[in-house]
């Protein structure tokens, strides 16, 4: 396990035009594989347009107390970006402005922001329906300071999901670094004691699951019970739904696809699983994603690509619902990701 | 043609084979999805005996479609060891106990 980010590392990995190179040429520029776009156009579901906005996704920051094997945002403790409050006051703007219900705040560890939990106080009282912490687990036991995450995401009832690629140790470890699994389970432990992921508690606890290497995810539902009667029988946690998201081969997947010589036949794989009915709903029609820095994409995947919106409105500060859902969605090779089987999306599959 | 028996990529075209006969092919395909569909056998579980004997009737391509299988639905590498195991098994079985041929033969002939 590497425990430095690209970034630090100078891999080129880090550099997002040279991720889009890579996702152009080879088996792309040769059309062996037709460009994402192609495949729309042959579809007649090209450009890709926005639908009503219903997801914020906020991503506070890059910084993590982990390095995962697989992570698209290259984050790691090493990683200093991070929202600041005038930012995260923009966003609470466009929140109370916007129909937007739902608010997604990921990072990095979304935790670690200074201003982490000033945003969540402040977020609840502008009438967001769904306040989702994409929480890494083991921030809440890395240290003291964190320990009482649990209750505080249940005084503002917020909407905890959590990664975990697999219901055993090894596999876990694998991806998120060693010792991450063991953490995890005393963390989810400590979510299930205030009520968390309890049935029927209104305490919502997802986890996340993403294939720890070079595979597709297989069915979710199925992965679910398996997940559910391990975690119960092993370790007596209960939780609500598991989502299963395809890995995307940007930043580290992508390093790991092309160092393990498996990107040309995940890519094969990804292309071969295309499913039109899962353009229709994948979550780049009904989200936008906001950097540290304000600025706005499709997608989270699009930002850690810099693939800004495609829009004369550009930053949080400028925004306008009605010039946003005007704009072509901007699309690469990566976006097969999400289309691929039953589809792929911060919410799991959406067919 | 490849230099080699065995291709990869040909794997991926093995729906190509409907090309030259379109109607055992599709029955082919049709009775071999049905096979696998949730049934009184887990599909879980005929992924774990497909798996056993893609290595008893020695298939790469089968081997590698349901290593990647096991891969998605979860299965662990211990899980999946001790399907092949379960294969073998059978397999040295079967010629071990001809070995009672063998034994029979060398006690009638002998004096």
């Amino acid at each position: 396990m590497k425990l430095k980010s690209l970034q630090k590392r100078e891999n080129e990995l880090a550099n997002a035009k040279r991720q889009l190179e890579i996702l152009s040429n080879g088996i792309f520029q040769k059309e062996e594989l037709p460009k994402f776009s192609t495949k729309l156009a042959a579809q007649d579901q090209f450009p890709l347009k926005p639908k009503t906005l219903e997801i914020l996704q906020i991503n506070v920051g890059y910084m993590c107390n982990q390095v995962c094997a697989h992570c698209h945002v290259d984050a790691g403790p090493d990683r200093k970006e991070i929202m600041t409050r005038e930012t995260m006051q923009q966003c609470l703007d466009v929140i109370a402005a916007t129909g937007a219900h739902t608010l997604d705040l990921t990072g990095g560890a979304p935790e670690m922001n200074p201003d982490f939990r000033w945003f969540i106080e402040e977020a609840s009282k502008v009438g967001i329906k769904d306040m989702i912490v994409r929480s890494n687990l083991t921030i809440i036991t890395a240290n003291k300071k964190y320990n009482d995450l649990p209750e505080f995401f249940k005084k503002h009832n917020v909407h905890v999901i959590s990664s975990m690629p697999h219901w055993t140790e090894g596999k876990t470890d694998q991806q998120r670094g060693d010792g991450v699994f063991n953490a995890s389970i005393k963390a989810l432990k400590m979510l299930n004691a205030v009520g968390y992921g309890m049935p029927n508690s209104e305490l919502k606890l997802d986890l996340v699951y993403n294939p720890s290497g070079a595979f597709l995810p297989g069915d979710q539902m199925a992965l679910e019970a398996d997940f559910k009667k391990a975690l119960a029988t092993n370790f007596d946690i209960q939780f609500h739904n598991l989502f299963s998201i395809t890995n995307l081969p940007i930043s580290r997947f992508l390093d790991y696809l092309i160092a393990s010589e498996n990107y040309e036949d995940y890519m094969y794989n990804l292309v071969d699983a295309f499913n039109p009915a899962a353009v229709d709903n994948v979550m780049c029609t009904n989200t936008l994603s906001v950097s540290w820095d304000g600025w706005l994409y499709d997608c989270d995947f699009n930002q850690m690509l810099e693939l800004k919106v495609d829009s004369p409105v550009q930053h949080i500060r400028d925004f306008n619902k009605e010039t946003l859902s005007k704009r072509n969605i901007c699309v690469s090779q990566h976006c097969y990701g999400c289309t691929a089987g039953a589809g792929s999306s911060c919410q799991g599959t959406v067919v | 043609m490849s230099n080699t028996y065995y291709e990869p990529s040909d794997l991926r075209k093995f729906g190509n084979i409907t090309e030259w006969n379109e109607d055992l092919g599709k029955k082919f395909f049709e009775y071999y999805g049905s096979v696998f569909e949730e049934g009184a056998l887990s599909a879980r579980e005929k992924a774990l005996i497909a798996l056993a004997v893609s290595h008893v009737v020695k298939c790469p391509y089968c081997i590698d479609a349901y290593t990647q299988d096991g891969l998605k639905r979860g299965i662990t590498k211990e899980e999946m060891m001790e399907a092949v195991h379960a294969g073998a098994a059978i397999e040295s079985g079967a010629t071990l106990v001809h070995s009672v041929q063998m034994m029979n033969k060398y006690k009638k002939l002998s004096m």
